[in-house]
């Protein structure tokens, strides 16, 4: 060809880019949350499925609604998955049996007092899907408990109408989750060698009562393992969250088993594996250093564990993660990679002993 | 640090899963024939551009000089072949700005006739002055792309009593293999610069960094070292930006060149694998630096592969020679990661250009940048341990001034964060900026200064010369009235001593 007529838009460097992108991202999390949630739905059935859709869907809405009233492109933005995540991450961590406004006003409120009133994606300084968890349960204690024990899926429609609260759930499905259980049995005066707990609580391979996707702990490792293989996270926030939370727990356990939980427990009940692997690893709410990373991620374990253990709530991932939250600024700008050739203060490093 | 650190030892970079570099790296070494017309620029250097010695319609010979250069840090300019000189005037410059520089237009003539070459038996009978004034009259820079003239360097590297030499077979840039191209074929003519520059330096051993995945050069670069135990032949990790000087040194030495500072001052001196090339050429045979090995590469190049190419060849005639096989959609002089686009393809090459690139829209996939999402991929990626997203965010925000303190005078300008950014900022577009304002504001505050300075010593001497005046006004008064006094004193003495 002639190429006295080629003539072009010329731009920066660099003209190579890695085939990477926020939607990738997005999408290779969710994917990583298909074994956990599909099991979910299994266990719990079509009322959890209805959940999880009508959580999304909101958590969408809620996200189109604010980008229109910004006047910001809504498609383009809706597209790159990031809201579709916030409602799955928020529907994983509900009761599955709630009733749908429950997903509703939990979805709406992830998405934009959550993150677009902070100025959208990117922006939010707390983790939109646990904000909106502790806001449902601080406004609706008594829907936010009410665990179902997994025990015969109803129907699809059946399930629907649990979901809309066209059918009463009978009492005797329902059960409290083992952190409940360990923390109501400990308020009566019941210690933790003497309580009895009921089968259904710790089935560690996910047949128990707890969150719609937070029972089967081993998929969401190996969920987590998958972000992890796939460098989609690193893994200075999930396990240094895990000893954070491990290494109390195991100490605690040793000088008083009766007073507190052994570590097992800990790491294996409740948000924390969930917790570790899908929601401290949030980029927007985490640092970005690797030490930053490891604080982070030990104070998250640490909090979660002195919640559970002193606290009012039996559960305390949630609260944990949003303090950390809030810390990370702090954390970002106290803890930076050493720049190469500066000495850690900033300074360039010295020269003595570095000649022959 | 992470998993692949432990393995490695090197946590920064990147790598991308396909480097392009073959199957171009692969063809052999092709001479291109002398084109109708050459471009040959003033300026391929950093510092001081060369001064033209030649007129309008002079014949010049291949190997002549036709620029002189011009200060102490400069380089001067050859012929490349024999021909008229057609032009001297501006051209466009390879920079994406599309703006003109000086240079020579030689037509060409196709009798490639020739200066003769002063040849020398034994290089290391000459003193290293002497080594030095041929490797500046032969016109040689830093042919990585940095076009440091090579001779300051090693007066530099004397001056520092530099012990080791460190020879950059890095390489590290995506589809550039004419460095490669020089190890594989012509091993021996860079083993004999190295020696000579070792002797010009003083060093006492050279340590050749080359990438892992060139088994070809190592094995070559090897073969021609054997018996020369003070030139040790390193392969390194594959890792970009394994080619830049403080990343090499940092993983041959374990030594970190501090902020600020060259590399000679902790005793190492870094030189490109092809610059040895052309010491060896220019000290032993006499043979200024009027070509070099370019790579043409790209999916739109229809024979991509190496071109030994005559300096100031047009890239349109270099991208004629390769054959097109489609539409470029961007023109790169250099590699992926650091090089300049074109604006055309009506600009000449220089020294420092190993690669030219005819890029597909496929391989420059353009997307709109969205949001930062605080993924701390650019800081996993930053070789120099800067936080990328920060710096961005503070320069967007206008805090210049944070953004210098963050050290963004550190950045290299290498593309890691840009390159592996799921967002798609113009991450080092937006470092350049501000590098620019941050000088731009320096020079104004300079000039302020200065401004201020003349004002306040216009100030003090207005001032002075009021005081001056107001005392020599004084003066004059009390001269007169001393006068006066004088006078009446000597009209009053008589009449007082009448009196008496």
């Amino acid at each position: 060809m002639n190429t006295q007529a080629i003539s072009l838009q010329t731009m920066a460097s660099p003209h190579a880019r890695a085939a990477n992108s926020v939607s990738v991202v997005m999408l290779k999390v969710m994917a990583a949350l298909v074994p956990a949630t599909a099991y979910a739905f299994y266990l719990f059935g079509s009322p959890a499925f209805w959940l999880w859709a009508i959580t999304i869907a909101a958590s969408m809405a809620g996200e189109a609604a604010c980008l229109r009233l910004a006047g910001k492109p809504v498609k383009a933005v809706l597209y790159d998955g990031s809201a579709i995540l916030t409602g799955w991450l928020l529907a994983v961590s509900l009761p599955p049996w709630a009733p749908w406004w429950i997903g509703v006003v939990g979805g709406l409120f992830a998405t934009t007092l959550g993150k677009q009133a902070f100025g959208g994606i990117g922006n939010n300084l707390f983790n939109p899907a646990m904000i909106a968890r502790i806001m449902l349960l601080v406004s609706f204690p008594v829907q936010m408990t009410h665990w179902v024990v997994p025990a015969g899926a109803p129907s699809l429609f059946d399930g629907l109408r649990i979901t809309l609260g066209q059918m009463p759930v009978p009492d005797a499905m329902t059960s409290a989750s083992l952190l409940g259980w360990a923390k109501t049995d400990m308020a009566r005066g019941i210690d933790l060698l003497h309580t009895h707990l009921p089968g259904h609580v710790f089935d560690w391979n996910g047949a128990r009562v707890g969150s719609l996707g937070e029972t089967s702990v081993w998929l969401i490792a190996l969920g987590g393992i998958a972000l992890l293989y796939m460098r989609v996270i690193s893994w200075h926030i999930p396990v240094t969250m895990l000893i954070g939370l491990a290494v109390p727990a195991a100490l605690g356990h040793a000088a008083d088993p009766a007073r507190f939980m052994d570590m097992s427990t800990h790491l294996l009940s409740g948000g924390a594996m969930l917790g570790a692997f899908f929601i401290a690893t949030d980029y927007v709410t985490s640092p970005s250093s690797r030490a930053g990373q490891i604080i982070f991620g030990l104070g998250c374990g640490l909090l979660t564990w002195v919640i559970r253990t002193y606290g009012g709530y039996p559960e305390g991932v949630a609260f944990a993660v949003l303090l950390m939250n809030a810390l990370t600024p702090a954390i970002d700008r106290l803890i930076k990679p050493r720049v190469y050739g500066r000495t850690m203060g900033g300074k360039p490093i010295s020269l003595k002993g570095e000649t022959k | 640090m992470g998993i692949r650190e432990l393995l490695t030892g090197v946590g920064w970079g990147v790598h991308p899963h396909n480097d392009h570099k073959r199957p171009a790296a692969d063809v052999p070494l092709r001479v291109m024939p002398t084109p109708a017309k050459l471009c040959i620029p003033l300026l391929q250097h950093v510092g001081a551009p060369a001064k033209p010695l030649v007129a309008v319609g002079d014949r010049v010979l291949r190997g002549q000089l036709i620029a002189a250069a011009q200060g102490n840090v400069s380089a001067p300019v050859h012929a490349p072949t024999s021909g008229l000189v057609a032009a001297i005037g501006e051209v466009t410059a390879p920079h994406p700005s599309g703006l003109p520089f000086a240079a020579i237009t030689i037509e060409t003539d196709g009798l490639d006739e020739s200066v003769s070459f002063k040849t020398v038996e034994d290089p290391f009978s000459l003193t290293p002055d002497e080594i030095s004034q041929r490797i500046a009259e032969a016109g040689i820079v830093g042919l990585g792309g940095a076009t440091f003239p090579s001779a300051p360097k090693a007066q530099l590297g004397r001056k520092h009593s530099v012990h080791t030499l460190i020879i950059n077979g890095g390489e590290c840039e995506p589809y550039l293999s004419s460095d490669d191209s020089i190890m594989r074929e012509r091993a021996d003519d860079v083993i004999d610069g190295v020696r000579i520059l070792m002797h010009a330096v003083g060093a006492s051993k050279a340590k050749v960094g080359i990438e892992d995945n060139k088994p070809e050069a190592i094995a070559a670069m090897r073969k021609a070292a054997q018996d020369f135990a003070q030139i040790e032949i390193c392969p390194v990790p594959a890792r970009y930006p394994m080619g830049s000087d403080r990343q090499l040194v940092q993983v041959l030495t374990g030594k970190e060149v501090p902020s600020g500072a060259r590399t000679a001052t902790i005793g190492l001196l870094v030189n490109n694998v092809s610059t040895c090339a052309a010491i060896h050429h220019a000290v032993r045979h006499g043979e200024p630096l009027y070509r070099r090995i370019v790579t043409v590469n790209g999916g739109a190049v229809a024979q991509p592969g190496n071109v030994l190419a005559p300096i100031g060849v047009l890239v349109e005639d270099l991208l004629a020679f390769a054959g097109l096989k489609s539409e470029p959609a961007r023109l790169v002089m250099g590699g992926p990661m650091m090089g300049v686009a074109l604006p055309h393809a009506q600009v000449p090459t220089v020294k420092g250009c190993g690669g030219i690139l005819a890029l597909t829209a496929e391989e420059i996939t353009v997307v709109p940048p969205s949001p930062c999402i605080r993924c701390g991929s650019c800081v996993k990626a930053c070789p120099m341990g800067l936080v990328p997203l920060e710096l961005s965010a503070q320069i967007h925000a206008g805090e210049y001034d944070t953004a210098d303190a963050m050290g963004l005078d550190d950045c290299l300008a290498c593309g890691c964060c840009a390159y592996v950014c799921p967002s798609q900022m113009p991450l080092v577009q937006t470092f350049s900026h501000a590098k620019g304002e941050i000088w731009r504001r320096a020079q104004q505050k300079k000039r302020s200064e200065f401004t201020k300075q003349l004002a306040q010593a216009r100030q003090e001497r207005l001032e002075r010369e009021a005081r001056e005046r107001v005392e020599a006004a004084a003066r004059r008064k009390a001269q007169r009235a001393a006068q006066q006094a004088a006078a009446a004193a000597d009209n009053n003495t008589p009449s007082e001593g009448a009196g008496a």
